[in-house]
């Protein structure tokens, strides 16, 4: 046996976007265990919901991250909606499905770069990131906001998007779908890039199911869950299958985020489609909730989960949100265990961290 | 058109005495672990854990009323997944869990305030 030691990894780190502790117990260069920390940025938004009330927390929620925005606020209103028994008009699920899938293309499209950035494969990392600022331009376009976008609200969203601009949204998916195919050819052909992804960071589909894994980085190791099945928003109007992979390495999960883009594109596609032209938005919604609601939706990450709590009076009694990284953390401890200390950076990039979520 | 699933939640009401059972039937069952939190009301904790099943998505909370000095036995021994929610509960809320398997006592989150935090004075 070696001479057993600690080294600390993060909050800073060149591969770490956002602070996460991890103090690693190394043997010879090879992880016997990672004991993470978190808490460096946190914010107590769901404190917030005593000093405000349902609706002024729907942008409190959607500022627990930058990168998931608005499928934060799309699932509070969802748990609120909810609790008033409303059925939003159909025009709101689908642009709030549009928004949803744009949110998810730019998420991916920025943990690629980042992904790139971190085996030193820096070409490609732009190569990403300059195709994801056409994502971020149609969100702005459409909401005002590049990252933030404030357009729900309960009831419904507060803004639409006119026909000129879901025809620029088509003709955008067009070029970004064809410059996609070309970076997917390097992530999943080139040999350097093979060479760091295959066969690291392996978890079994039981590991996952055990440690409560979610999302892409679960459906890597064939666990098929997916909530957009669970039919929020204009799903159900839509044809879609979960992409599960049953390798389980960091090669599986790059494989699913990148043919979800695809996926998210031909989403769009079809919402374009088939968007009502009814011109309602929302629908009133009169009093204070009360009762209590479990929402989930399947964010980039994966399944977010809202728990919304009220009696009656303005203010909720409980708002939690549960985001997918806190889910996903206990499976990296137990994924970085028997892997070389040179690959943890990599292989922390590969459940696409988002600690400002896992925060709050 | 893809299958939706869009079943009722359950929530069901138990016993903290019930609690262990419960989890371990529903593990049991087949049902993956989906959350666990905490909520402050009229003066007691009331803890949720929800289990998700993978075929129906429906979703199964186990709902626990305890008093705020009430000792609350941790699921982790049967449910791995739940130790960051049971740090959580007791770092953030003050809720008494015991036997937690990787307890950071009440260093989770590094905050600068002391922990835990819990439980809040009611101000509504």
């Amino acid at each position: 046996m070696g001479m057993r030691s600690v080294v600390p990894f993060g909050p800073q780190h060149p591969v770490l976007p956002e602070p996460i502790h991890l103090d690693l117990v190394i043997e010879d260069e090879r992880i016997i265990e990672a004991i993470p920390s978190i808490g460096f940025i946190h914010r107590g938004l769901e404190g917030l919901v005593d000093k405000r009330d349902f609706n002024q927390m729907t942008y409190v929620v959607e500022r627990t991250c930058g990168i998931c925005s608005f499928q934060h606020g799309m699932g509070y209103c969802e748990a609120v909606e909810h609790i008033f028994g409303v059925d939003v008009p159909k025009k709101a699920k689908y642009l709030r499905t549009l928004w949803a899938e744009l949110g998810r293309m730019h998420s991916h499209l920025l943990w690629l770069g980042l992904l790139a950035d971190g085996f030193g494969f820096e070409n490609l990392f732009y190569q990403c990131w300059r195709v994801r600022e056409k994502v971020l331009d149609m969100q702005e376009m459409t909401s005002g906001g590049r990252l933030i976008f404030s357009v729900n609200k309960v009831g419904g969203v507060i803004k639409d998007i006119p026909q000129e601009q879901l025809n620029i949204i088509l003709k955008t998916m067009d070029e970004v779908e064809e410059e996609l195919k070309v970076i997917k050819n390097t992530f999943f052909e080139d040999y350097s890039v093979q060479s760091r992804l295959k066969g690291v960071g392996v978890l079994t589909k039981e590991q996952i199911n055990a440690l409560g894994a979610v999302g892409p980085f679960a459906r890597a190791s064939g666990v098929n869950v997916d909530m957009r099945l669970t039919g929020y928003g204009a799903y159900p109007d839509l044809e879609f299958a979960p992409i599960v992979s049953t390798a389980g390495d960091c090669y599986a999960r790059c494989y699913i985020r990148t043919m979800e883009l695809f996926q998210s594109i031909d989403l769009i596609r079809q919402v374009i489609g088939k968007m009502p032209s009814e011109t309602d938005l929302f629908v009133p919604v009169k009093g204070n909730p009360d009762g209590e609601y479990f929402m989930r939706v399947e964010q980039p990450r994966g399944e977010a989960f809202y728990y919304v709590k009220a009696n009656g009076k303005p203010n909720l009694q409980r708002m939690r949100v549960r985001t997918p990284t806190f889910a996903n953390i206990p499976a990296l401890c137990e994924m970085l265990k028997n892997t070389e200390l040179a690959d943890v950076g990599l292989l922390v990039l590969t459940i696409d961290p988002c600690i400002s979520c896992t925060e709050r | 058109m893809v299958e939706i699933k869009n079943p009722e939640n359950i929530l069901e009401e138990i016993e903290l005495s019930d609690l262990l059972k419960r989890a371990l039937e529903l593990k049991k069952d087949g049902l993956r672990f989906s959350q666990a939190c905490a909520a402050y009301v009229n003066d007691k904790f009331e803890l949720s854990y929800s289990f998700s099943n993978y075929e129906t998505y429906q979703l199964h909370t186990l709902r626990v009323v305890v008093d705020v000095e009430q000792e609350v036995p941790s699921i982790t021994e049967i449910v791995p997944a739940a130790v960051f929610y049971e740090n959580e509960m007791k770092e953030v809320f003050g809720v008494k869990i015991k036997m937690i398997s990787l307890d950071y006592e009440n260093k989770l989150y590094r905050i600068r305030q002391e922990a835990p935090l819990g439980p809040k004075k009611e101000e509504n």
